[in-house]
């Protein structure tokens, strides 16, 4: 791209200071990362009315599509727009390789895991995975134990965390067994970005993301239970109030299966069925967006509405197929993330591609005293709550704050872990009409069923707050396209 | 399909029907009452209201902008356009997988528009084109309906909400108006009576049509007849209950179950009856009474929709 010609690319900086932390745009120099290049060149190409044009242009269309979330507790103005960043990320073949293989170890090992836990038990026996970590884990769902699940698959959906540190190694921070969501603004960033920078996007070669709805549907139908030809695929979701609603009517729309509520279904001889204007028809798969808890009022918690009475005799006995399985929480416990590494030696034989972030047990007396020493320089979080709640950043926290922690982790260390703060990867958002360095992290989605299958990129999530690690949506985040690149 | 699906469409299609008629019922009111000699703008809101329904909170209280402004913008009043436009909004976005992306965006720029605070202030200065605009929304949300949707069970369900619907809405806007209606006098050259007539078409979106049928040449038994009896008018109850029976048969044909010989009989009464009077038998007999009749088997036929499609008993379903 007229390599003779001086670009003006230092004009686009706003305020854009390098330190520890990696840059995904710019090396320590300040020097232009190779891959970014062209990006750089391109926007530094475009008048600065054309690029605030285009991301009006982005943001409207998300709002005309609806692609919105939920915010709680207000009555007017309820649903916003996802925040978006106009730029890509980009991760070369090289990188996304390595990503990929260490995301397909770990999901298998994990998987193998859960089916041990919760049939012989061996490396419970064999003394690697301590018991009581296990037992105490507010998600194990000792109903499962001893049910035989389709070609044992425990977790067929996951989205991993990913964060890129300063070597510029990509670890892992946690794993989403339960009912990770976010995936259909990947599809949606792809869906603008296509439309927002079309030559651009054709001049890196990115590698498509767009089948991912087609590859869920075939996972979903390599579940379902033995002599079902032709099964009936649904996806359950907790209705219209849920923050992830307008996902699960997408993915559903995107499969072109049913999307269900607790209330469409009925059980009737340990049979699945759902209410259509011809009747009662059955139910073989589900992909639940319900958490366990409110599955089955029967089994879990008896003030739910949003499950269907029932149903987890009819998967017991083997009449439908719910996926994620019940009790997958257990493996993306948080204290039991320590140990993951080993579970994968343990199932595999083999060291982990995807390092962990190192992780202080409470339970343990030194760790946990070394942790309480250090409380200002730790990351505190909740093992068994997701979405950046119940965490506490310690550079970042009041004495107050950090001494109601303390005083929580002495009551109830099994509740907590402890994590050095990471200054995890930046990469150039647009802020204003200049670029502006953002925390992000990476949320690949690993689809489970004959085989695991990884659409290369995923979604990028960014804590648009100057200088904020917190990246969850329910916490000011937003997120960009990412865009694996071919290896050409 | 699933009965809560089906019942999402079908209440999302009445919504947007009861907001464009209660659009255009108020722009026809407003308008009307310009001419303030031919009745007292109080009266006409009354009838307006009464046609609508008779909800609550619409009382007459000599602010016409502020109860014309309530009629449209309030969304804590069941009877408002906003209301009825947010209720077809969230009915459609618990169907959202079930109705194509045009129809949703179509829909959500309606929403955003009577949300929108450029609608509030240029409904201070005018009203009517804030009014005619909405409707334009839903003409266009109908017209992508037809166009992009699959014309499956769902769109049926659609177009049942539609017509009874607006067969119900027909034949009281029909009772509230006809006492006026039939008190006409024979020869009126002050024009009011005129005015006042041509009004009750335009509800209906009738007056050019019903020029192509009779001529300008209005007169209150053809009026009355080509509202509730012409055969290809799109706004006529006849048609609109066409239109039911239309729906019904197609969502009987694409189920496998048995058709629900209530419901044939149900609507198949209601047919006839349009089909067999002439408005001249109507005329000499108890005409309200003929419009309150019409109004009570649309009921009857949304219940029996109801127990058939959506609200069957579980054991009733196994049975078969």
């Amino acid at each position: 791209m007229n390599p003779g010609k001086p670009v003006e690319v230092d004009a686009l900086f706003g305020d854009y200071p390098l330190d520890q932390a990696y840059d995904e745009m710019r090396e320590r120099s300040g020097a232009m990362r190779s891959t970014y290049q062209t990006l750089a060149e391109t926007l530094s190409r475009l008048p600065r009315e054309e690029l605030q044009r285009r991301k009006q242009s982005a943001e409207l269309s998300f709002l005309t599509q609806g692609i919105t979330f939920t915010v709680y507790g207000r009555e007017e103005g309820t649903e916003r727009i996802f925040p978006y960043d106009l730029l890509p990320r980009l991760v070369t073949a090289q990188e996304w390789s390595r990503i990929e293989r260490g995301l397909t170890q770990r999901i298998i090992a994990l998987n193998l895991f859960l089916r041990d836990v919760y049939s012989e038990g061996k490396i419970l026996n064999d003394r690697v995975v301590p018991r009581e970590l296990v037992y105490s884990c507010k998600h194990f769902r000792r109903q499962m134990r001893g049910l035989q699940v389709p070609r044992n698959v425990y977790i067929a959906v996951v989205g991993t965390d990913l964060l890129r540190v300063r070597s510029g190694e990509f670890v892992v921070l946690e794993d989403n067994l339960r009912v990770p969501s976010g995936v259909s603004y990947m599809l949606a960033n792809r869906r603008v970005m296509k439309r927002t920078f079309p030559q651009l996007f054709q001049s890196y070669g990115v590698r498509p993301i767009e089948h991912y709805p087609q590859l869920l549907l075939s996972t979903l139908r390599s579940l379902a239970p033995e002599g079902r030809p032709e099964p009936n695929i649904v996806l359950l979701t907790p209705g219209v109030f849920n923050s992830a609603y307008y996902e699960h009517t997408y993915l559903a729309r995107q499969m072109g299966i049913d999307l269900v509520e607790g209330r469409d279904l009925v059980t009737h001889d340990n049979i699945v069925y759902m209410r259509t204007t011809d009747g009662l028809k059955r139910v073989d798969v589900i992909y639940r967006r319900v958490d366990d808890d409110f599955s089955d009022p029967l089994i879990f918690r008896g003030d739910s509405a949003l499950g269907c009475a029932g149903l987890f005799n009819a998967y017991r006995a083997g009449n439908v197929t719910v996926t994620n399985a019940f009790g997958t929480g257990l493996a993306d416990d948080k204290a039991l993330y320590a140990y993951v590494p080993r579970i994968i030696r343990y199932y595999l034989g083999e060291d982990a591609v995807l390092p962990n972030v190192e992780t202080y047990l409470l339970t343990d007396e030194k760790e946990r005293r070394h942790v309480l020493a250090n409380l200002d320089k730790l990351v505190v979080k909740a093992v068994g709550e997701s979405g950046g709640y119940g965490m506490l950043i310690g550079p970042h926290a009041t004495i107050k704050q950090r001494e109601e922690f303390a005083r929580q982790i002495e009551t109830h260390p099994r509740n907590y872990i402890a994590q050095p703060t990471l200054d995890f990867s930046r990469a150039p958002c647009l802020i204003g009409d200049r670029l502006e360095p953002r925390h992000v992290d990476l949320r690949p989605y690993i689809l489970f069923g004959d085989k695991v299958n990884i659409v290369p990129g995923g979604l990028t999530r960014v804590a648009l707050e100057k200088g904020s690690l917190v990246v969850n949506s329910s916490q000011g985040g937003g997120s960009k396209d990412t865009w694996v690149l071919d290896s050409r | 399909m699933l009965s809560r699906v089906a019942d999402s469409l079908y209440w999302m299609s009445r919504y947007l029907e009861r907001a464009e008629n209660t659009a255009r019922q108020l722009d026809v009111t407003m308008s009307l009452m310009l001419d303030t000699a031919g009745a007292s703008a109080e009266s006409r809101w009354r009838r307006l209201v009464a046609a609508l329904g008779d909800s609550m909170g619409l009382d007459w209280n000599n602010d016409l902008d502020s109860m014309a402004h309530s009629l449209v913008f309030d969304h804590l009043n069941p009877a408002s356009v906003t209301y009825t436009v947010n209720a077809a909004r969230e009915n459609a976005r618990q169907v959202r997988e079930e109705i194509s992306t045009e129809q949703w965006q179509r829909l959500n720029r309606l929403y955003h528009q009577i949300h929108s605070p450029h609608s509030l202030s240029q409904s201070r200065s005018n009203m009517a084109d804030v009014l005619t605009s909405l409707v334009d929304g839903i003409h266009l949300f109908k017209g992508v309906t037809d166009t992009t949707m699959i014309h499956g069970q769902g769109w049926h369900f659609i177009r049942l909400g539609r017509y009874l619907e607006r067969a119900y809405a027909t034949a009281t806007l029909l009772e509230v108006f006809q006492p006026d209606l039939l008190q006409a006098s024979e020869h009126d050259d002050t024009g009011y009576q005129y005015l006042e007539q041509v009004g009750l078409l335009r509800c209906c979106t009738a007056f050019e049509a019903y020029c192509q049928v009779y001529t300008a040449d209005l007169s209150p038994d053809r009026i009355l007849e080509f509202l509730l009896l012409n055969r290809d008018f799109p706004h006529s109850i006849r048609y609109s209950v066409e239109g039911i029976r239309q729906a019904v048969t197609a969502i009987q044909n694409t189920g496998a179950r048995r058709p629900s010989d209530d419901l044939t009989a149900g609507i198949g009464r209601l047919h006839a009856m349009l089909d067999f009077t002439s408005i001249a038998e109507i005329l000499a007999g108890d005409s309200a009474r003929f419009l309150h009749a019409i109004r009570e088997q649309c009921l009857h036929i949304h219940e029996l929709i109801y127990s058939y499609y959506v609200h069957y008993s579980i054991q009733s379903a196994l049975a078969i």
